[in-house]
């Protein structure tokens, strides 16, 4: 019995993590090349979450339809984003940056709620809900699909990067900006593909969400925030980090909730995570896997 | 191939750094530019690269004409798909990505798969050592393998015309001597009209068939690499050669400075 409840658990929040993973990718890929933090993070996934909902349920359209139509949306919104609002900052204050990313997740969540309320709103069933039988324990096909999912997606960004001459380039980058100038790559096109990549991730990690809860409101777009001590843990510029980090941040989540919150009452599991960013801050502040600067001797 | 005529520079709107310069590159040639520190040799290839812009610099006055076409204050991409590449001062690798990718991103401007292919052998039949580190972190390579890295990287981008800063930067004279003879190797197989920027005047006259001389923001001194070796001024000042032991009066040396119009 408890070893059930054990691996419950870790499976939940492995899927979970692998969701978290999904959104730090995002956040790190904007970090990465534009070195900043993009706070919105979080809306950028609720957002991805009620479009899809609103596909799905009320114009009916297939769910891979809604997905696709969902993703060319977001990065679409990504590429807004970028144009009108972070474009003309190139060059300011770091802090102007991450103010702004701040101001948009507030209209983003107030546009929402004009759009949709503020009420949960069901998802339709997507994935078959009969669980599956894994050893002892039966895991729901949703969390199946989602960690397929999150693994794909993965590594399809993990070959983008290594191999494809756009995602090379990004790394350049965000390497070194004015040495990629001279190599002929246009700089703002690269941030562009940046905001556009993290928008559709993040869209991608909100309808999992939803797949899995079975039901949206706003509470969706605290997953920014989760996704802090996510993207810390694994290092801010590193996509292993982030994929890593949140798995460790998810597992960490569902073990402290399943077996602190009942001897202190509740709590344990929202807070753990902040608990373990502390740690992680005091102890290897550059995080697991954060920047080897290389040096020369 | 390259005309540079008059040329003025400001950066932040305030300091002026070019002061009339005019130079000219011809088609298949290595051509030399020497000057102390500061004296706006890399300011001029950043002119001619459109890099300016990214330091808040802009060509104010003057006019810089590649084939025929003006090209002052264009972007940097569009310099580089006209056939312009600058290979930057001090190397400037992308320390955190391998040799190999180091090289695929000098060829970004590039559309031909197949030449594309191709080219990355060529730029490993230039530089073998490359080839021998090609997996590696390019951040661990020797001061002088990320020299002939930049310059490889260079190569990938099919440059009509390539601008070097100061490619002995740090390396050792015997691998100097190596790197300039493939750049010398580079311009006579390849045809890549080369302007080499450097300190170092010896070994650039070693390769170049032209040479400037630059002080202060205008060039002072211009010609063959012959007569620039011939020249008194330039054996004294810039090849540490003198002629005799005898005094010299202050108000005798460097003639040129007297000249009122240069070029």
């Amino acid at each position: 019995m408890d070893m059930t409840f054990l691996l419950q658990l870790l499976i939940n929040g492995l899927v979970v993590g692998s969701i978290y993973s999904l959104v730090a990718v995002g956040f790190v890929i904007i970090y990465k090349a534009t070195s900043a933090l993009n706070l919105a993070q979080g809306e950028f996934l609720m957002v991805g979450a009620y479009i899809c909902l609103d596909l799905l349920s009320k114009h009916n359209i297939p769910f891979v339809q809604s997905l696709l139509i969902t993703l060319a949306f977001s990065a679409l919104l990504g590429l807004i984003v970028e144009r009108l609002i972070l474009r003309p900052l190139i060059g300011s204050h770091l802090i102007s940056v991450i103010m702004v990313t701040l101001g948009l997740s507030s209209i983003l969540k107030a546009l929402v709620q004009l759009a949709y309320g503020t009420d949960t709103i069901p998802f339709p069933e997507v994935f078959p809900s009969a669980p599956v039988q894994i050893g002892p324990i039966p895991v729901s096909q949703g969390y199946i699909y989602s960690i397929a999912c999150v693994t794909i997606l993965v590594t399809i960004l993990t070959l983008f990067f290594k191999y494809s001459k756009t995602g090379v380039a990004m790394r350049a980058t965000a390497s070194n900006q004015q040495v990629s100038l001279s190599m002929g790559i246009s700089v703002k096109k690269m941030f562009a593909i940046s905001w556009a990549i993290s928008a559709i991730v993040s869209a991608v990690g909100g309808i999992l969400l939803g797949t899995i809860r079975g039901g949206i409101d706003m509470s969706l777009s605290f997953m920014g925030l989760k996704v802090l001590p996510v993207v810390i843990l694994g290092g801010l510029d590193s996509i292993l980090g982030a994929i890593v980090g949140g798995v460790i941040i998810g597992v960490l989540e569902n073990l402290s909730g399943g077996y602190v919150d009942p001897m202190v009452g509740g709590g344990a599991k929202e807070v753990a995570p902040y608990i373990a960013l502390i740690l992680i801050l005091m102890f290897k502040p550059y995080g697991l896997f954060g920047k080897k600067k290389i040096e020369r001797v | 191939m390259l005309h540079i005529n008059n040329a003025e520079v400001i950066y932040n709107k305030v300091i002026l750094v070019l002061k009339g310069l005019s130079l000219h590159v011809p088609e298949g040639k290595i051509v030399a530019l020497l000057g102390a520190n500061g004296a706006g040799k890399s300011t001029t290839l950043k002119a001619i690269s459109g890099l300016l812009k990214s330091e808040e610099g802009e060509v104010t006055e003057g006019s810089i004409t590649f084939m025929g076409e003006q090209i002052n204050n264009s972007s940097p991409e569009d310099i580089v798909r006209k056939g312009i590449f600058q290979v930057m001062e001090g190397r400037r690798v992308f320390d955190d990505m391998t040799v190999e990718e180091n090289i695929i991103v000098g060829g970004h401007t590039r559309k031909d798969k197949a030449g594309f292919k191709r080219d990355i052998e060529l730029v490993y039949d230039y530089f073998p050592r490359l080839r021998e580190r090609r997996n590696q972190l390019s951040g661990y390579l020797s001061g002088g393998e990320q020299q002939m890295l930049a310059i490889g990287r260079a190569l990938m981008a099919r440059p009509k015309l390539m601008l070097l800063d100061e490619p002995s930067l740090g390396i050792a004279p015997l691998l100097v001597q190596e790197i300039f003879q493939l750049i010398k190797k580079i311009n006579a197989e390849e045809k890549t009209t080369i302007l080499l920027v450097e300190q170092n005047a010896n070994v650039a006259f070693s390769i170049s068939d032209h040479a400037y001389i630059m002080e202060g923001g205008r060039v002072v001194l211009g010609g063959t690499t012959e007569e620039m070796k011939a020249n008194a001024n330039v054996k004294e000042f810039y090849l540490g050669q003198s002629e005799g032991a005898e005094k010299k009066n202050y108000r005798e040396l460097k003639q040129y400075r007297r000249r009122k119009r240069w070029l």
